[in-house]
């Protein structure tokens, strides 16, 4: 497995709508998982707030004594955030690759309601690949 | 943690690598209780909020990011509950988050001073420039005789010495 303990997608109100545990320690639940989704949405917008230039996107790396945190946030404001390994590489391109997979297998999904939480079976198996260190290694050329 | 190693100032601080120019746009130091002992800034070219509102929005923003991370801390099996206000020290804390256009680096001391420097995001890694910071605060702040805890921080060698050493920064 890689270095990636979970992913986390969030809508641009805040609210999660996908998270993929990949072997972290310690139970969360599903309302520990939500509250921690709708927080960095909050603090992504704090962090803009608070910028001493203009043009701020908010928060792309966050780098704890335990793990670092990447995010990327699409056009539409979804937020998609990664928890690896400290000092984990190519988690950018993971996270582009990630966006690349929800659009075709999400947003091409006549079944799939827009903002509402993500249950597509496509978009689970192509994701399992996606993460594996092998991939991600890949992405990284 | 190791802020208590002695109380010289290690001779040459490292220095990280950086683009060349100033660096940094500001900095905060805030105590236990939330109160702003020092704020300076250089380079800061956008304000949107008056100067108390900013203090009490960078210490909520470092407060939950901090409740944030020790409740997401992959490794550890006990992490109690989110929102829980936690000792320094106390669980996964984080040491610096990067923007696009800043990067802001955190340090946080077993007395719960927290130390915040605020630079552009190219620059390395600011965890030893922080405990430098640190040293500087405990020469010439902590060990001044006129100086009460908990009260904002104004000595002019203590600004001088800091400035000095932010110029070097990068």
């Amino acid at each position: 497995m890689a270095a990636i303990f979970s992913l986390y997608i969030i809508n641009k109100s805040g609210g999660l709508i996908f998270y993929k545990d990949c072997g972290s320690t310690g139970r969360m639940d599903t309302n520990d998982s939500l509250r921690l989704a709708s927080l960095w949405h909050s603090m992504h917008a704090i962090s803009q707030q608070l910028s001493p230039v203009n043009g701020c996107t908010g928060i792309d790396l966050l780098q704890a004594d335990t793990f670092d945190l990447h995010c990327f946030q699409s056009l539409t404001g979804t937020k998609f955030f990664v928890v690896c390994k400290p000092g984990t590489q190519h988690m950018e391109a993971l996270l582009k690759h990630i966006y690349e997979l929800y659009t075709d297998y999400v947003l091409k999904n006549p079944f799939y309601e827009i903002e509402m939480p993500i249950r597509c079976e496509l978009f689970d198996i192509n994701l399992s690949q996606a993460v594996q260190r092998e991939s991600v290694i890949l992405l990284g050329r | 943690m190791q802020f208590f190693g002695g109380s010289e100032i290690s001779p040459s601080p490292p220095v990280p690598t950086g683009s060349i120019g100033n660096n940094a746009h500001m900095m905060y130091v805030f105590n236990r209780n939330g109160i702003c002992l020092l704020y300076r800034e250089w380079n800061r070219p956008l304000k949107t909020l008056n100067a108390q509102q900013d203090y009490k929005l960078m210490f909520g923003l470092l407060f939950s990011l901090k409740s944030l991370t020790a409740k997401m801390d992959p490794t550890s099996v006990e992490k109690g509950n989110l929102g829980v206000p936690q000792l320094p020290g106390q669980g996964c804390s984080f040491h610096s988050f990067r923007t696009n256009t800043y990067k802001l680096s955190f340090m946080e001391t077993p007395s719960g001073i927290k130390i915040i420097l605020v630079t552009n995001p190219r620059i390395g890694d600011l965890r030893e420039s922080l405990k430098h910071i640190y040293n500087l605060y405990v020469e010439y702040v902590v060990k001044n005789p006129l100086y009460s805890p908990g009260t904002p921080i104004k000595y002019d060698l203590f600004n001088t010495m800091l400035d000095q050493y932010i110029k070097g920064l990068g």
